[in-house]
């Protein structure tokens, strides 16, 4: 992740996205403005909870408005790979208190 | 326009960033924007074992509005600067 600040450097790669509810959201970046709205493609949610491994939700194209946000991460694919999601067990992200 | 010009002067230095959802995230100051948020490169989850929800993240975009805190090297704080840069903008100038 080269450049400035911005997510320039992130278009067309896999991002993961934590929102201020909690959730995450994992897609391919195709867009981005000055407030951190952003495009997703091929996006799916990964539901994290205590009782089961991780759940994958599929859910397309998405666009995720900047103020429910907290954080974009760039997502390495060989890493992403070597986890065992379906064993993977944690309490959901708590929500942002602002 | 203080706090913005004080981070970039941190850029490339160790910091943890505390967001309001508890969780917390270590890593090398990237570059900062004028909304105060922050790229990080190299993170790691300061407690992987409850947060494992970034483990394959190596570089990360943190918004500003969703900082609690940074925690930042204690070389990294020139008192003085800050005091003196305070002064001055509280003069208006």
């Amino acid at each position: 992740m080269s450049d400035g600040p911005g997510l320039e450097s992130l278009v067309d790669q896999t991002i993961s996205v934590i929102t201020n509810d909690g959730r995450n959201i994992v897609g391919i970046l195709k867009g981005f403005d000055q407030a951190t709205n952003i495009i997703l493609d091929e996006s799916h949610e990964r539901v994290y909870s205590t009782k089961e491994g991780v759940q994958q939700l599929v859910l397309g194209l998405y666009i995720i408005r900047g103020d429910n946000i907290s954080v974009v991460g760039e997502l390495d694919e060989d890493l992403d790979s070597n986890l065992d999601l379906k064993n993977l067990r944690a309490h959901p992200l708590k929500p942002v208190i602002h | 326009m203080l706090f913005f010009s004080y981070f970039k002067d941190l850029v490339g230095r160790e910091v943890t960033v505390e967001l309001k959802n508890d969780l917390a995230i270590r890593g090398t100051l990237h570059s900062v924007d004028q909304y105060l948020n922050i790229k990080l490169e190299n993170t790691r989850v300061v407690d992987q074992d409850k947060y494992p929800h970034m483990l394959s993240v190596r570089n990360c975009f943190i918004r500003g509005s969703v900082v609690r805190y940074v925690q930042l090297p204690p070389e990294g704080v020139d008192v003085e600067l800050l005091h003196d840069a305070t002064r001055r903008e509280a003069r208006g100038g």
